[in-house]
């Protein structure tokens, strides 16, 4: 404990940068999967193609793509935006097949009166479909909110790991204890991250709580998204 | 008043839903389309409001083609109510109810104190106006979306198989509701069914149709009853099977009454008559037995 309270300063910023680079690419992989979801869900030959190419790039290894990216984007080695772009293009990977099913799973009766009942096909998507595809989603980003955390990790090796710096450092130093705080500070941004996401949930979909339904629907998406992360660049 | 002129549909892939369709449905009046599945009943209903836009053919409301009108803003002067009520899960009853209203501008307040009359009307009790549909039973969730078919005072009322999906108990109370709300607001409703016992209870005209939307007898319940048009008819309406052919039985009830059989020899149901004034044939009630059970399954 003695080391946390001397090296305070070092501790949380590198969590304070450890949940800001954590953070964009978890917003870019949500905002950028609703548009793919949407159109996979509704061109069958866009949702093969989508899901392939980002599984494909979901099973480049994590610490191959945090190093050649600077290659590919121009960037320096030391860029912010390596990792942001590497996670982002997980998070998508992650996203996509949940916003896909999320999108799908809206029941089509229920599209078909609002459209009977006279809503132009932009106020359906906004006001029904998006916020019906709501619960699938959510759970969906859930679960790539604690990958990307964790995930963030690795890019220590190329110095832009956050609170991963506390893991290499800790080993290389053979000193657990900073490793450990590393663990629990890592932990402490996910659960953050978590309480955030189920409180948004909480006031955008107070319905979904009351619709059995649609919570069970949320959790076969969740486990699905929980083996197909498993078989991912681990860290 | 609503008419299809030589109205014919046909799908991409080529399956005919509805070929050289001519019909004229009254105004203020109750029209069924009743038929089996593939008779292109409600591919007909979803082209009064465009939902479905015929291949060739016009459709008139009061003498205006409608394919002259924008579709979205035609469906927000017709009301839609179809099978498990189509209501949005996310929205509160009284939201479902305004839905309408709120889309074409209507305040917030007004539309809302509008809904909570309806749920009058359609005999929803008000303290459900803050439940989600889910919360509902679906006899309750069928008068929810009753009362937004209603919401803007359409004169053209769309209902798509509105009763398909709820118990016969429940069915029956939301016929009478309907009966009930036609008396006093007298809409033009083009009602939707393959129950053809619904449709001779709702309709002031009844249509039968076959594959590919050909009318095979329209006219009111009465007249179907009486004069069937052919064997398809006869056979959709049950009386190939005696079930229509009704004879009071010796066998009394209350007083004067007499237990109604029918042709098969089944109870039906009691005719009471003075006294000497009713023909009293000599079967008398059988009991029911396995030979009768498409009777029973025609009925479901």
């Amino acid at each position: 404990m003695t080391w946390l309270w001397n090296n305070l300063g070092l501790v949380l910023g590198l969590t304070a940068d450890h949940a800001r680079l954590s953070a964009i690419p978890i917003l870019v992989g949500f905002a950028a999967s609703l548009p793919l979801g949407w159109f996979a869900s509704r061109f069958p030959a866009a949702r093969a193609i989508l899901l392939s190419v980002f599984g494909i790039l979901f099973t480049i290894p994590s610490l191959a793509l945090f190093v050649s990216l600077p290659a590919v984007l121009g960037t320096r080695i030391l860029d912010d935006a390596n990792v942001i772009v590497a996670l982002s293009i997980y998070a998508i990977a992650m996203m996509l097949r949940g916003a896909t099913d999320a999108f799908s799973s809206v029941s089509n009766d229920v599209l078909q009166s609002a459209t009977a009942v006279g809503y132009a096909s932009a106020s359906r998507f906004w006001t029904v479909q998006l916020p019906l595809a709501g619960p699938v989603l959510l759970a969906t980003l859930r679960v790539v909110s604690v990958s990307t955390v964790s995930l963030l990790s690795v890019a220590a090796l190329i110095g832009k790991g956050g609170l991963g710096y506390l893991f290499t450092n800790g080993y290389q130093r053979d000193f657990p204890e900073e490793i450990i705080i590393g663990i629990v500070f890592t932990l402490l941004i996910a659960l953050v991250f978590d309480l955030i996401l189920v409180t948004i949930g909480r006031i955008l979909l107070p319905w979904s709580r009351r619709d059995p339904r649609a919570a069970r629907s949320g959790l076969n998406s969740l486990i699905g998204s929980f083996r197909h992360s498993s078989a991912g660049p681990g860290a | 008043m609503i008419e299809f002129r030589s109205v014919s549909k046909t799908f991409a892939g080529g399956t005919l839903a509805v070929d050289d369709f001519n019909l004229q449905l009254q105004a203020h009046k109750v029209t069924v389309l009743v038929g089996s599945s593939g008779s292109g009943k409600t591919t007909l209903l979803r082209m009064i409001n465009r939902m479905v836009d015929p291949t060739s053919g016009t459709i008139e409301i009061d003498g205006d083609d409608i394919s002259r009108v924008e579709p979205v803003r035609l469906r927000r002067g017709i009301g839609y109510v179809m099978q498990n009520s189509g209501l949005l899960p996310h929205r509160r009853v009284i939201d479902n109810i305004a839905t309408v209203p709120r889309l074409t501008g209507v305040p917030k307040e007004r539309a809302h104190e509008r809904a909570l009359e309806l749920m009058d009307v359609v005999g929803l009790d008000r303290a459900l106006a803050r439940r989600y549909p889910n919360q509902l039973s679906g006899g309750q969730q069928q008068r929810v979306g009753v009362a937004r078919g209603l919401a803007v005072d359409p004169n053209i009322l769309l209902m798509d198989e509105p009763f398909g999906a709820v118990d016969p108990i429940v069915r029956s109370d939301l016929q009478q509701e309907v009966l009930r709300i036609q008396r006093e607001l007298a809409k033009t409703i083009v009602f939707v069914t393959h129950d053809i016992d619904e449709a001779f209870l709702l309709g002031d005209q009844v249509v039968i149709l076959e594959t590919g939307g050909r009318i095979v007898q329209k006219g009111t319940p009465e007249e179907i009853l009486a004069a069937p048009a052919n064997d398809f008819v006869a056979s959709f309406i049950g009386a190939d099977r005696g079930k229509r052919r009704l004879t009071a039985s010796s066998a009394r009830a209350k007083g004067d009454d007499r237990v109604l059989i029918d042709a098969g020899g089944y109870p039906v149901g009691v005719i009471s008559a003075p006294a000497g004034k009713l023909a009293v044939g000599d079967a008398s009630p059988k009991s029911r037995s396995i030979s009768n059970k498409t009777d029973q399954a025609g009925d479901a």
